[in-house]
């Protein structure tokens, strides 16, 4: 168990730097999930902290102490990596009691801590087998059990289950949530599935271009995105985005082609907004209901519990999302209906949140 | 998956063969039933005729203790120049695979000594090794005597050792770097993590990963050793002194070419092959049970 605290964290590549100044905290025994593209420096920053990448600026600090000059082995990590990274040449058992024979634990001991993780990970019937002779699944156990038989202070996870076909990845997850709860050591888990950051984080960290765009629960980052890039990367189908101009008495939208009735935007007149609402958030109605926008009906992706409507909006794409069982016919018109308490209001020219003045303003009546 | 190429008709197929059937016939087998003819009878110097002798050749040349001399010289100059080399490439291998500094200029200097014929390098290591004029000339003013290959026959080894271990150094860098360099990185970083040290993940991971590599290259140097020695030791010794580095295959020369005896040469060189089967099949073995492939 133990605190990570990341103080103004920096990384260059030679003339490139691809982390820039990130500040975070994780506190003893948290689940933390960094969610991100591929490239945004979530791994680079991993990395960092297990101490197989040099900090080039800023501190690490784990347990108080800093590690930036520390080797990896005097950091107390475990890491799981993307691709297991299991040594061909060793039995499973060997590979899972690596860290101890390098650590000089006698050989009894050793085999008495092996046959304790196999258990919990059941593994015992594979312990002669070669990582060759294993499914993906069990790879991914090997590589789990290896982490935690040195009983570390802090698990780092690289993308552990991206290697995974879809059914076990969902299986896996559940397992390395359980060990979680079970070891409770810190974990810091690495991923760019969605999916996996909301279900698996205490605290999401979203990164983007070597920045964190924002730190909080799942459910704060989905209910109140910081940015329009963490509104559209999170959640899914994505969520939609109108540009726009805030007007006396509601929006304009689309270069002015569509007006969407509220006073409840809560922002100067003329600020150029990007409009977000979830598409799981717009209700459709008859085309002919007041205050609903139009839309034509380009395409309908069947999910079985409900369905994608994907429609075109004067050009720009809009999805929205229902479990109501309408079927609207491709090239049919529908009605879009917003509510005001949806909707996410970024800056157009800087894409962060905007919504100083929410709470201050009456509701009107729609 | 069937992965291997199938014809309809097998005419085809032995077509294919043909050219590297012929070539192998013409390079090796039919020049090899020739030696193990020739091993079989005497034939006259200068030509008219041979008279079939059976294994007499071979009973005389094994019942010579200069022969068995050179068999020695043979397998002393095999293993410590394939050892020398092997060594030295190695790590200078895992050196170039850390990326020290440096390293660009290695991987490309690296591979020059093996394009480089014996006899040109053999005569460049004369010039080096001479012992009035060479590198060791500046030690041979402090210790009279302490260096000179055209007296000592350990110094004489010695020369032709450096020579043949410096064209190879080359080959086998070459080779060791591709096998370390086809270890996932990821694997030495989880080594790492499991809190192994820069030699211990040398010896847990990389050395076992790289046998493969290891066993062919002692396989070719053994067998190079063998025979690529021939220009060296001609240029560089001729043999000398007092026959301490007649390898095997510069006395096959020596005997049937300046004595003569080509009898005997052939039957030497029936000899010499047969030893190097049998050391790579020792080598298969013994040695490639340890060898773990991927």
């Amino acid at each position: 168990m133990a605190s990570i605290a990341i103080r103004d964290v920096k990384k260059n590549y030679a003339k490139t730097q691809v982390v820039h100044g990130v500040d975070l905290d994780f506190a003893s025994g948290e689940f933390v999930v960094i969610l991100g593209p591929s490239g945004c420096g979530k791994s680079t920053l991993l990395r960092m902290i297990a101490g197989l990448e040099e900090i080039s600026g800023g501190t690490i600090a784990i347990d108080g102490t800093v590690v930036n000059k520390l080797e990896p082995r005097q950091r107390g990590c475990a890491m799981v990596f993307q691709n297991y990274a299991l040594y061909p040449h060793m039995s499973v058992a060997q590979n899972i009691g690596y860290s101890l024979k390098v650590a000089g634990v006698p050989a009894g001991e050793r085999n008495q801590r092996i046959q304790a993780v196999a258990r919990m990970l059941e593994l015992e019937h594979l312990l002669e087998r070669k990582p060759m002779a294993l499914s993906g699944g069990q790879r991914q156990r090997v590589a789990m059990g290896r982490a935690m038989i040195r009983e570390p202070k802090v698990f780092l996870f690289d993308e552990p289950l991206s290697n995974l076909d879809a059914k076990l990845r969902v299986q896996m997850r559940s397992e390395i949530r359980k060990l979680h709860r079970r070891l409770n050591a810190t974990s810091v888990f690495v991923t760019h599935d969605q999916v996996e950051a909301m279900t698996l984080a205490d605290r999401l960290v979203v990164m983007n271009g070597g920045r964190v765009e924002q730190v909080g629960t799942p459910g704060e980052i989905y209910t109140r995105p910081a940015s329009r890039f963490v509104a559209t990367f999170v959640g899914a189908p994505a969520m939609n985005i109108l540009e726009g101009t805030v007007e006396r008495d509601g929006l304009s939208l689309l270069g002015g082609s569509r007006r969407l009735a509220t006073a409840r935007v809560g922002l100067p007149v003329g600020t150029k907004v990007a409009m977000g609402i979830r598409p799981e958030a717009v209700r459709l109605v008859a085309p002919e209901t007041a205050g609903a926008l139009k839309a034509t009906v380009d395409l309908v992706e069947e999910l079985g519990a409900g369905r994608v409507i994907y429609v075109d909006l004067d050009g720009a794409p809009f999805s929205v999302m229902t479990s109501e069982a309408v079927h609207p016919e491709p090239g049919s018109t529908v009605g879009l209906k917003i509510s005001p308490d949806d909707m996410h209001f970024f800056s157009s020219e800087t894409g962060t949140r905007l919504d100083v003045f929410k709470a201050s303003v009456p509701e009107p009546a729609l | 998956m069937e992965k291997r190429v199938t014809f309809a008709s097998w005419t085809i197929g032995i077509l294919f063969a043909v050219p590297q059937l012929l070539l192998i016939f013409t390079f090796f087998y039919w020049p090899a039933g020739q030696a193990v003819y020739w091993s079989l009878t005497l034939q006259q110097p200068w030509g008219g005729g041979n008279i079939w002798v059976g294994l007499d050749n071979f009973r005389s040349i094994l019942a010579n203790a200069d022969y068995w001399n050179s068999i020695t010289a043979s397998l002393v100059f095999a293993g410590i120049s394939t050892g020398l080399a092997m060594f030295i490439a190695l790590v200078l291998a895992a050196l170039t695979d850390r990326q020290l500094a440096g390293s660009r200029l290695y991987r490309v200097v690296l591979i020059w000594p093996y394009g480089i014929a014996a006899p040109a390098l053999a005569m460049a290591f004369r010039f080096i090794l001479a012992p009035e004029a060479g590198f060791l000339a500046v030690v041979n003013k402090g210790w009279p005597g302490f260096w000179d290959p055209g007296l000592d026959g350990a110094d004489a080894m010695a020369s032709i050792i450096i020579a043949f271990s410096w064209k190879y150094v080359g080959y086998n860098f070459i080779f060791f770097l591709a096998a370390f360099q086809a270890i996932p990185r990821s694997l030495i970083e989880a080594a790492a993590m499991d809190g192994s040290g820069v030699i211990r993940r040398f010896w847990d991971i990389q050395f076992p990963l790289i046998t493969p590599t290891i066993f062919f290259l002692l396989v070719i140097n053994i067998t190079e050793s063998f025979q690529d020695s021939f220009g060296i030791v001609d240029i560089m010794t001729s043999g000398g002194p007092a026959n301490a580095t007649n390898l095997m295959v510069y006395k096959i020369y020596s005997d049937g070419f300046k004595g003569l005896d080509y009898s005997g040469a052939a039957a030497q060189s029936i000899i010499l092959m047969v030893l190097i089967v049998l050391l790579t099949i020792v080598q298969f073995r013994f040695i490639e049970r340890r060898v773990h492939y991927r």
